[in-house]
């Protein structure tokens, strides 16, 4: 158990991580094709949100808003462009998340289980809730906010959360 | 100002970035040209499908090897009951056939226009959008195998959706449970019509029927043809259950008679003709009859009168089922008039099909009251028998009685043929109790 406090006290305790570009890349990309095939063989997959998850820990690991913000937007942008909607609606939310989830790595601690599961579990919240607006309100698509389904979801994400960073942990480097 | 600007620096690049995206959506939802692909939308389904590609074809040698080299425990014993099942099957073909070419030359008699679908592609389902959001799948199938957006997606349960946006070796797939899906379909017994759509839960509703309609849990939805996308006739779904709606309408949910959630492969439907039967008969390789032939050319012959008919269908042959020798009187004043029409009736429609509409109503009368089960003791004379005097008489013994399940009204209530030009299930007809004054009409 680390002995670390969960809020930061100032920049300089602030550990700030580097990936290549390779992995930069290819996580993301890797995520995009998992979250597309495997829901064909396992349907209940698709409550998961890889995209969203690496977007998250990207943006934390990093600890960079403008990092996070266009991880966000790119990883979003993508994702759209394999659905049959607008291309923007999961761009909108993800930038939104990547810039919350990176500005709050800056002030809280990331590293252990119980503040990733909260951390992405509520920032799930924010993505499906920026979602739901933008599809509603300016898209005009009929969409219901059912809260136990959304609940869960981020329940569900916040716990895979924990085990996808402890596996991405691997590729980050120290600056 | 720029204090503001640095200081705020992020932030004020968040919302610039936040603002460019909505333009860009903005921008999209006011485009007319919403069918053309965006080069974003290309460049990324490029990138991914081959990767997917690649991973279903993995998996399925993997599953091919272990399922053809490996796994043979049990196969002997399933071979055995495959090899019986063959020849149940077999059996039933020459009798379902027989039951289409009867059911066609029906049609034939009545101009009865059809869809059928002649043409499919088979292709495999390789991803999915990844969002719960947008049901959509990826097929291994694009522009370079003449695929094209709005061609009917299939499987042999039912539909599936409809091809959306076309690259070049993958096609987007819009299922038939997305909320932007829309099906024109029609309740099987009830013929009542509505229209198909989905949920933002992934869920199917049948829409638009008016609420004082019953509509039975378990009543089987099939596509209608009016959205001129999918053939009329294809199995939608089962009705699961019905709740008045808000408004005038039910609210019918649906269960889709393809599981949209596995779905491996599926047939696209790349060609779907509207011919008559004739065309259908005249194209066939089969042996013409000389007793069609004769129907065809036979000039207008008035309606038999009901005891004629009666008793010419008395003398027909009983369908190999010598328990069945004793036809009932309705049944047989039926038969005749089936066959009074088809003989009245057949170059009438030839002549104008839209014209036949007496032609059209006796038809449904005979189906409704005289349909008679293939293999039903109590099934007497033939269609064939009465109405074409001729083809009575070339009529082998062994004929099969009245069409399991004849031509409807409007020339569109049944489908003979399903989609895959194989002969549709015979309909589970009532008992023929069909009271004479009906019959005499």
């Amino acid at each position: 158990m680390t002995d670390m406090p969960l809020v930061r006290t100032s920049r300089e305790e602030i550990e700030v991580y580097r990936f290549g570009p390779v992995i930069s890349v290819l996580v993301p990309l890797m995520a995009l094709v998992i979250q597309a095939f495997v829901p064909l063989r396992v349907h209940a997959f698709g409550v998961l949100d890889l995209p969203f998850l690496v977007t998250i820990f990207f943006a934390v690991t990093r600890r960079s808003q403008l990092a996070g913000m266009m991880t966000g937007a790119i990883i979003g942008l993508v994702q759209d462009a394999l659905t049959h909607q607008a291309i923007g609606l999961y761009g909108i939310a993800k930038t939104v998340a990547g810039y919350g989830a990176s500005s709050l790595g800056v002030k809280i601690d990331v590293e252990n289980p119980g503040t990733r599961l909260l951390v992405t579990g509520g920032f799930y919240l924010v993505h499906q809730a920026v979602y739901f607006l933008v599809a509603r309100n300016i898209l005009g698509i009929a969409m219901e906010w059912l809260w136990v389904r959304t609940l869960l979801a981020a329940l569900l994400n916040g716990l895979a959360a924990i085990i996808l960073f402890g596996v991405l942990d691997r590729f980050k480097r120290s600056t | 100002m720029e204090n503001f600007f640095s200081r705020y620096r992020n932030a004020t690049l968040l919302v610039l970035v936040l603002f460019a995206q909505v333009l860009g959506l903005a921008v999209q939802v006011k485009r007319p040209d919403t069918s053309g692909t965006r080069l974003i939308r290309f460049w990324v389904v490029n990138a991914v499908t081959p990767i997917e590609k690649a991973l279903v074809k993995t998996s399925q040698s993997v599953r091919g090897v272990w399922g053809n080299y490996f796994y043979l425990r049990g196969v002997r014993h399933e071979n055995r009951d495959l090899k019986a099942q063959v020849e149940r099957l077999r059996i039933e073909q020459v009798r379902l056939s027989e039951d289409a070419a009867q059911a066609r030359r029906l049609q034939v008699l009545l101009g009865f226009k059809e869809q059928f679908v002649s043409q499919t592609l088979a292709a495999q389902v390789i991803g999915t959008s990844g969002s719960d959001l947008s049901h959509v799948v990826y097929i291994d199938k694009g522009s370079t195998d003449g695929l094209k957006p709005d061609m009917a997606v299939i499987t042999a349960d039912g539909i599936v959706g409809k091809v959306l946006r076309v690259f070049h070796n993958s096609s987007q797939v819009l299922l038939i449970n997305d909320p932007s899906s829309g099906v024109g379909a029609i309740l099987e017994s009830s013929r009542l019509q509505g229209i198909l759509q989905g949920t933002a839960a992934g869920e199917t509703l049948l829409k638009y029927v008016m609420s004082d309609e019953k509509v039975p849990t378990g009543e089987r939805v099939l596509t209608s043809g009016g959205d001129r996308i999918f053939p009329k006739g294809l199995p939608i779904g089962t009705v699961q259950q019905t709740n008045p709606g808000g408004d005038l309408f039910l609210n019918i949910r649906v269960k889709p008679a393809a599981n949209l959630s596995r779905l491996e492969e599926v047939l696209v439907v790349t060609k779907v003709d509207e011919t008559t039967p004739q065309q259908k008969l005249a194209e066939s390789s089969g042996p013409v009859r000389a007793a069609d032939i004769l129907a065809e050319r036979l000039p207008s012959v008035p309606p038999k009168p009901a005891a004629a008919a009666s008793s010419a269908a008395s003398v027909q042959p009983t369908a190999g089922k010598p328990a069945s020798a004793t036809p009932a009187t309705g049944t047989s004043a039926a038969s005749g008039q089936t066959g009074g029409v088809a003989g009245t009736t057949k170059p009438a429609a030839n002549a104008a099909p839209s014209s036949a509409p007496s032609a059209r109503v006796t038809p449904e009368t005979t189906a409704s009251k005289a349909a008679a089960k293939p293999s039903g003791a109590s099934t007497p004379a033939t269609a064939s028998g009465t109405g074409q005097s001729s083809a009575a008489a070339a009529k082998p013994a062994t004929a099969k009685p009245v069409a399991t399940k004849p031509p409807a009204s409007d020339g569109q209530k049944t489908k003979q043929i399903d989609s895959a030009g194989q002969p549709a299930k015979p309909a589970a007809a009532p008992p023929q109790t069909a009271p004479s004054e009906d019959l005499s009409r």
